[in-house]
């Protein structure tokens, strides 16, 4: 049989055959519960609000959390996204013109392969995995999201790092063009640009830390941080950088943007802990989205099976 | 009908515009309207809305001055009353949405964040004024000495706009505008002692009892 593929269509346009199989999962759990079988397949445009929909999913991997997801909708219209703007609905209403392809991530430092990538040739021969995790926002409230992704392990073994290498940061997409809020406005009022952000090598490798591209089995929306984003869900989300175009390995400790912006409020650590308060809100609890009451912060925000041992001897009230 | 005079009409107006936001709010939350946080919406909008309507309240005395129209006095207690009212909401949504009446993470709070420190105050600040506010009280508490104690909306603003410049990650441009609105309005009283508008009010009122 003479399998003929179009050469003009790159590898990350086609559906990774992950996130078909999760799609068509997620349809059929989600026509099950809605009992509206019939009309999702035959319009697949009511995918979006299927997904919205409250379905309790089952956990799957080791990793994944079994509590109610947060609907696709407010995933997609309530998050912080600085580069289109600090309120929490410019990211969905001002990110639509955002181009994502051609992508490169240029791979800098102390690594054996230095080099930009196209996309597609870094992430060639991973496989997506879903990952429900919790995601906890320094601002006092959360969400579960069901990613799609591979683990930043496989990404850093694949590219090699040195033995000088510590630490790894991460740098967002500089575009004012493409960008309102990396725009100089008239008296500030925004970050450093471009948006960076740092792990230690040890935390990239925890099998925790994922590179997603996707959410609820389809590619990740330009407002969360199109086409491939940093997820690390025992930190705070703003460690989470998005639209990342370069990686770069160095022995010294990154300081993140928001190190910089204010450094008594945000450390490079960012692990949630409901012990240490930001300056201005107790961080002891926290408004899971869709839920009336607030409920408790948790320590490592409840990973702390998969992490606490990095940090042990560490006084977290000072690295934070 | 003496009652239903221009006044009369012009107050109510005033009273239902007053009305808006809340109403809209109201809308919002019952039609989902709101984002996917809608319990910070309403204490973010309740919030914001206090602030302008100190601002406005504190508005009247200049725009009497500079428009000569010195019967926008009858405007400032409702408007006043209606900061209170938003206040009011504001912080019930902060006792019972945010800390579900939890007295020790209040009390934390409250003595330990400079953010909740100052809009607590802004709020403690005009309740006095709130009760004192009818005919009533001014002729129990004397004329001076009511106005006196309803200075206490200048300390008040100046904690409420605090409270917003802390409130904010990032972006301060929205608070510090705030914050020159009330440098404005606090300096124009300033001003106003040192008799520098005194003249251009002392004009406009020999006209008006010259064309009467």
């Amino acid at each position: 049989m003479l399998v003929h593929r179009a050469s003009d269509i790159l590898s990350s346009e086609i559906t990774p055959e992950r996130i078909y199989h999760n799609r068509r999962e997620f349809i059929k759990t989600a026509s099950t519960a809605l009992g509206t079988a019939a009309v999702i397949s035959i319009l697949p445009g009511c995918m979006s609000s299927s997904a919205s929909g409250t379905v309790q999913n089952k956990a799957k991997g080791p990793y994944d959390t079994d509590e109610k997801q947060t609907p696709y909708e407010d995933i997609t219209t309530y998050n912080n996204y600085y580069e289109f703007g600090t309120d929490k609905s410019d990211p969905a209403a001002k990110s639509k013109n955002f181009k994502t392809k051609p992508w490169t991530v240029s791979v800098e430092g102390l690594v054996k392969k230095p080099a930009t990538y196209a996309l597609d040739d870094l992430i060639k021969g991973f496989t997506m995995e879903d990952r429900i995790y919790r995601m906890r926002c320094v601002e006092a409230w959360s969400m579960v999201i069901p990613w799609m992704g591979f683990p930043l392990a496989e990404l850093i073994k694949r590219l090699e790092p040195a033995p000088a290498a510590k630490y790894v940061e991460f740098k967002t997409i500089l575009a004012p063009d493409q960008m309102p809020g990396q725009r100089p406005g008239l008296f500030g009022g925004g970050l450093d640009w471009p948006y960076t952000e740092g792990l230690r090598l040890d935390e990239a490798m925890n099998p925790l830390a994922l590179i997603a591209m996707g959410i609820y089995g389809k590619p990740l929306p330009n407002q969360n941080g199109a086409p491939l984003r940093l997820v690390t869900p025992w930190k705070y989300g703003f460690k989470g950088i998005k639209s990342i175009v370069k990686i770069r390995f160095v022995e010294k400790q990154p300081v993140s943007s928001w190190m910089e912006a204010w450094p008594q409020a945000y450390g490079f650590y960012a692990n949630v802990n409901p012990q240490v308060d930001h300056p201005r809100w107790s961080q002891a609890s926290e408004r899971r989205l869709g839920e009336f009451y607030k409920r408790r912060t948790l320590m490592f925000n409840g990973y702390a099976e998969q992490v606490a041992q990095m940090y042990a001897g560490m006084d977290l009230r000072k690295n934070y | 009908m003496p009652k239903f005079n221009r006044w009369w009409i012009l107050k109510s107006a005033v009273f239902l515009a007053c009305l808006v936001p809340m109403v809209w709010l109201t809308w919002d939350t019952l039609t989902g309207n709101l984002s996917a946080n809608p319990l910070e919406d309403i204490r973010d909008r309740t919030g914001i809305w206090t602030l302008r309507f100190l601002m406005l309240t504190l508005s009247i005395t200049p725009l009497r001055r500079i428009t000569g129209w010195p019967a926008l006095i009858r405007f400032r207690r409702m408007l006043g009353l209606f900061a209170f009212f938003y206040a009011f909401l504001h912080f019930i949504t902060y006792i019972w949405l945010d800390q579900f009446f939890a007295l020790d993470a209040i009390l934390e709070d409250i003595t330990k964040r400079p953010f909740i420190i100052a809009g607590v105050t802004s709020f403690v600040l005009i309740i006095p004024l709130a009760m004192t506010s009818t005919r009533k009280w001014i002729g129990r508490l004397g004329g001076k000495r009511w106005q006196m104690l309803h200075r206490l909306i200048y300390l008040s603003a100046i904690a409420g706009v605090l409270h917003y410049f802390w409130r904010v990650k990032l972006d301060i441009r929205p608070p510090v505008a705030y914050g020159v609105l009330l440098a404005v309005l606090l300096a124009f009283r300033a001003f106003g002692r040192l008799n520098i508008f005194k003249p251009q009010v002392a004009r406009v009122g020999s006209e008006k009892s010259a064309l009467q």
